[in-house]
């Protein structure tokens, strides 16, 4: 049976498809009988569906380096 | 009442991203939206002398970003032959329809009210996202937002993966707290 801290960490790698398959298993059964970490799963998932559906976009950190530099010369 | 002043320093770390993402949403290439963001900064930052601060910096440089995305549409169909509206029908399908009828909205479509939706949830997360430790906030915009792998996350700032996974926790608890209110329906 694996702590609740354990069980938190594969949720979080679950968001990005990064747990194993044995991670998946057990957080499944730690779930099936934590209520809190149940909860929290959820949560999480849902914040995973919501940033997919808003479709965000951003600038890697090397565009906005240039950005930065490009602005820095005008200012 | 609060006077607002502006700090072009911080713009690109500020309001890149935020502003980006509404670019983006307009004018449906990232490139062109990345140049109407730089265009913007210059412009601000040009006629930074009339800022008068009645408005906070952000909604000041969303106001000079939608004029440079009219300004962009104006200007592509502003070269010659394109300045009249286009309507074609459309001929891919088999083009035995009515022509009216085809261009009537779809009572029942969802999709401009989700798009509308889509775009309040969109500033919501970059709102909630600007309130993060900047740290968090970096971590959790590569890996979410731009979909970098940990390995590559952890070389670039130089922070083993079990350091990632505490801090997107963090981020993801703190964002989840948040968005709270007004996006979850749990």
């Amino acid at each position: 049976m694996i702590s609740c801290e354990q069980a938190t960490i594969i949720c979080n790698k679950t968001q990005y498809r990064e747990a194993t398959f044995m991670e998946k298993l057990k957080l499944k059964f730690h779930l099936f009988m934590c209520k809190t970490c149940s909860a929290f799963s959820k949560k999480n998932t849902e914040l995973t569906s919501l940033c997919e559906k808003a479709e965000l976009h951003s600038l890697s950190q090397v565009e906005k380096k240039r950005m930065k530099a490009q602005l820095k010369g005008r200012i | 009442m609060i006077r607002h002043e502006l700090h072009p320093d911080n713009w690109v770390d500020n309001y890149a991203d935020y502003l980006f993402n509404y670019a983006v949403g307009r004018v449906s290439d990232a490139e062109i939206a990345k140049d109407l963001v730089q265009e913007t900064f210059f412009a601000g930052l040009n006629s930074a002398k009339n800022f008068k601060g009645d408005a906070a910096e952000r909604t000041w440089l969303i106001a000079i970003l939608k004029r440079k995305v009219i300004d962009y549409y104006r200007k592509i169909n502003s070269k010659k032959g394109k300045a009249e509206v286009r309507m074609n029908y459309r001929s891919s399908s088999d083009s035995d329809g009515d022509w009216m009828e085809e261009q009537v909205a779809d009572p029942f479509s969802t999709l401009e009210n989700d798009a509308l939706e889509n775009e309040e949830l969109g500033s919501a997360i970059y709102d909630c996202i600007g309130k993060l430790p900047k740290k968090q906030a970096l971590v959790f915009n590569m890996k979410t937002i731009q979909g970098i792998s940990t390995e590559d996350i952890c070389k670039e700032l130089g922070i083993n993966p079990s350091n990632l996974w505490v801090m997107i926790h963090r981020a993801r608890t703190a964002l989840m707290g948040c968005l709270n209110q007004n996006w979850f329906n749990i």
